[in-house]
């Protein structure tokens, strides 16, 4: 019964969502727009289930004691103080039924500055990390990867207007050796066609995995303990 | 020393070089042109012009929907962009209709209206030429319900005033009712699901900017099913160079896009130069072994 059931309910609802995207007559046309509204709810629900999931591992985690607790502390904070902003709308110009991210509201203060500078810092980092990596692990040990490099440094330069710069002597016929020419004959020619074909490849690959679920042939989403 | 107990060469040492010395290089490149407040004009590039264009063409009171996709991790690239795209919609005396699918957006929609709509073209009446419609949840299932009914999700602004008080509101049925989508963010949700889910499907054009790293996977939309397309920070400049040549005054204006580039293009150039200098290092060592083995691997 536990597994016939979950396994009936995405049948069904697979099913009629198939049909409705082909038979736009009733009941089945506004079956697609209900069930994108039945999404939207359970997707606000999944947010008080993450929040409160977030508590209970990290309240766990202090209680314990365990590697790096004074950071649970941190996130508890983070989160509870966010949160107060938010619904609380403290600080804020228009009072409660304002809009959260008033100008001058707590919750957009906090959300200005610290939340920004810091999810902003983190993703800087990333200049850095390719920086070391490029020099590390960039070489043209065979022709694959030496295809790789020119790729590479074209795009680079073409991205900076010293590409231009350095060949923009090369006027006329030879414009297309340009190298912000180039740049953009590699994102769209190779660039394309590799994306395109990833692209057909993941779609193939959703139908048939939709199919197995559909038809109940791929059981892993009900979990090991069924049965 | 290496595993056999020697001494390491200078050229082996140099291929190990502590990665702080690599991230004090980064750190001179980006941080110096951003100091000095250096900017490089980008010429446009056709994929960022005919998003350009697509607007300049738009006649006064086009309904124009920005949807604010990102958060602060991609801000700084993305929000320039929105920033031009808004100038450049009020410029056209263009509805704006501004929204956000990702919770981290909506703060910087506010960002967008306060530091640049507001100040530049305090002519804009809110609720009749712009309005901000805040964050809903629910992705792309989002976008499919506005699809089909638009007022059915946004019963009220971001303020909590009952949408239809607003008059741009009044009609608004559904997607097909605006003549442009732009959706600033290139993450899940984000602009591919804009061209799924309403792009496509309802025949509305659809325009999008996002990260660098984005952009390669959304040029198989591009030309048919996306209007143009401004990656990272040089999409943002090469709308700015776009905007400056249409409308000569943003010249003298601070641009976000074109103040990024010159720190940008340093450090590209400081990074191949490590790349550079590694391969040098990577075929000097490998002939000095071949010299070692007698000219085997």
């Amino acid at each position: 019964m536990k597994r016939t059931v979950p396994l009936l309910i995405t049948f069904i609802v697979g099913a009629v969502l198939i049909l409705a995207e082909f038979v736009p007559h009733e009941p089945f046309g506004n079956f697609g727009e209900d069930f994108s509204l039945y999404f939207d709810i359970i997707a606000v629900f999944a947010f008080l289930l993450g929040g409160g999931n977030l508590i209970r591992v990290h309240v766990t985690k202090v209680q314990r004691k365990k590697k790096d607790w004074p950071f649970s502390i941190v996130t508890l904070v983070g989160f509870l103080g966010m949160l107060a902003a938010g619904l609380l709308k403290i600080g804020n110009p228009d009072g409660i039924q304002g809009d959260v991210a008033k100008l001058g509201s707590l919750f957009n203060d906090l959300y200005m500055f610290i939340f920004t500078p810091l999810q902003a810092s983190m993703f800087a980092l990333l200049a850095f990390f390719v920086g070391s990596a490029s020099y590390r692990a960039f070489r043209a040990k065979n022709l694959d990867a030496t295809i790789l490099l020119v790729a590479a440094f074209v795009i680079l330069l073409g991205r900076t207007p010293f590409g231009l710069w350095l060949t923009s002597g090369l006027e006329g016929s030879l414009s297309f050796l340009q190298i912000p020419n180039l740049a953009n004959w590699i994102m769209g020619v190779p660039n394309l066609a590799g994306q395109r074909a990833i692209m057909i490849g993941i779609a193939l690959g959703v139908i048939s995995m939709s199919l197995r679920l559909i038809l109940g042939v791929e059981r892993t989403y009900l979990g090991q303990d069924n049965e | 020393m290496n595993g056999n107990g020697e001494q390491k060469s200078l050229v082996e040492r140099l291929q190990f070089i502590d990665r702080r010395i690599i991230f004090l290089f980064i750190a001179v490149a980006v941080v110096l042109p951003l100091l000095f407040g250096a900017t490089l004009k980008e010429e446009t590039t056709p994929i960022v012009q005919e998003l350009f264009d697509f607007i300049e063409h738009l006649p006064p009171d086009s309904r124009v929907l920005l949807s604010f996709d990102y958060g602060p991790t991609t801000a700084p690239e993305i929000q320039p962009m929105a920033d031009a795209i808004v100038r450049h919609c009020a410029e056209r005396d263009t509805r704006l209709y501004m929204m956000a699918i990702w919770a981290t957006g909506h703060n910087l929609t506010g960002s967008t209206i306060e530091e640049t709509l507001k100040p530049e073209f305090p002519g804009y009446v809110y609720g009749e030429d712009y309005i901000n419609l805040g964050y809903k949840a629910g992705n792309q299932g989002l976008i499919r319900l506005l699809f089909d009914d638009f007022k059915r999700m946004y019963s009220t602004d971001a303020n909590g005033t009952a949408i239809d008080e607003f008059p741009m509101m009044q009609q608004i049925k559904n997607l097909k009712n605006f003549d442009l989508i732009v959706s600033f963010g290139g993450g899940f949700p984000g602009i591919k699901e804009w061209v799924l889910y309403a792009g496509d499907p309802g025949n509305i054009p659809v325009g999008g900017g996002c990260t660098a790293v984005s952009a390669p996977l959304l040029y198989p939309y591009y030309p048919n099913q996306l209007v143009g397309i401004l990656g990272g920070a040089k999409g943002a400049a090469e709308y700015e160079n776009a905007l400056i040549t249409k409308y000569p005054a943003y010249g003298k204006k601070w641009m976000g896009g074109m103040s990024l580039m010159m720190s940008q293009a340093v450090s590209h150039v400081v990074i191949m130069l490590f790349i550079l200098f590694g391969n040098a290092l990577y075929f000097i060592l490998r002939a000095q072994r071949k010299l070692e083995t007698g000219g085997g691997e």
